[in-house]
């Protein structure tokens, strides 16, 4: 798994590439919450180039996504297809979460 | 003929990529589209994980991978010789429910059971199997967005 972080009008773009399974998912939790202790309170997420994600990876962003919350923050995702678009769907993520269909619309929306 | 394919290694998170990948390349050679390649792997990574964090507790043991290519259908067995553990005794969880109140974990079991067309448990031998087959249809099950 490789997790790259950039700044787009203001707002942390976090894109993952790779897996996010048992073994990887808390090192992305990691880098989520670093992001969010610096004092950040959106995250987008972009999975474009994710091949999948198991359980581990969706307990990390509902974990992530809880203290947020908590924190009057949110998460936003972009780049869902395939396996992880799937899985998104079955897990009911579509409905806690706002997903666009682009960084582009993400970043708009805000 | 069906053919069968296994492999075997100690259930530690460090083989979990190997485990995955090998059903992964089965399910390929079986001719599985692939997207619902990446769907296998989850299904696969979910019950290994499964077996590598509950099956022996605190020793150690091992895992085998069985992947069967049959004419109409791809099979996954996954076998240990841990304590009993029926994964389809396990409560779905509800995913309906807002993000305050929704549980940290539990939905491998569920991404299990949604992402294959038929899964079974059966203890034998002192060995758990957990079977998952994945038809050659296209599911006509749709999933609500």
């Amino acid at each position: 798994m490789d997790i790259n972080t950039k700044k787009e009008k203001g707002i942390p773009v976090v894109s993952v590439k790779g897996r996010i399974d048992a073994v990887t998912a808390p090192e992305f939790e990691k880098s989520l919450s670093e992001i969010i202790t610096s004092g950040e309170k959106t995250v987008l997420i972009n999975l474009e180039n994710l091949e999948y994600i198991s359980s581990a990876g969706l307990r990390s962003i509902l974990a992530t996504a809880k203290r947020l919350k908590s924190e009057n923050g949110k998460m936003l995702f972009t780049g869902l297809k395939g396996p992880v678009e799937e899985v998104f769907k079955i897990s009911g993520f579509y409905s806690i979460f706002t997903i666009f269909e682009s960084e582009g619309a993400a970043l708009g929306s805000i | 003929m069906p053919v069968s394919v296994n492999i075997r290694l100690p259930a530690k998170l460090v083989h979990l990529e190997q485990l995955v990948d090998f059903v992964a390349n089965c399910a390929q050679r079986h001719g599985i589209t692939h997207k619902r390649v990446g769907e296998i792997k989850v299904a696969a990574e979910e019950a290994i994980v499964n077996v590598i964090n509950y099956a022996y507790g605190e020793n150690e043991g091992d895992i085998e991978v069985v992947c069967i290519s049959e004419d109409d259908r791809f099979i996954i067995k996954i076998v240990d010789s841990g304590s009993p553990f029926n994964l389809l005794s396990h409560k779905d969880p509800d995913i309906y429910m807002d993000m305050s109140e929704r549980a940290i974990g539990g939905l491998g079991i569920y991404l299990i059971k949604k992402l294959v067309d038929y899964i079974e448990y059966k203890r034998e031998n002192e060995s758990n199997i957990v079977t998952l087959v994945i038809t050659n249809k296209i599911r006509s099950e749709q999933l609500p967005a």
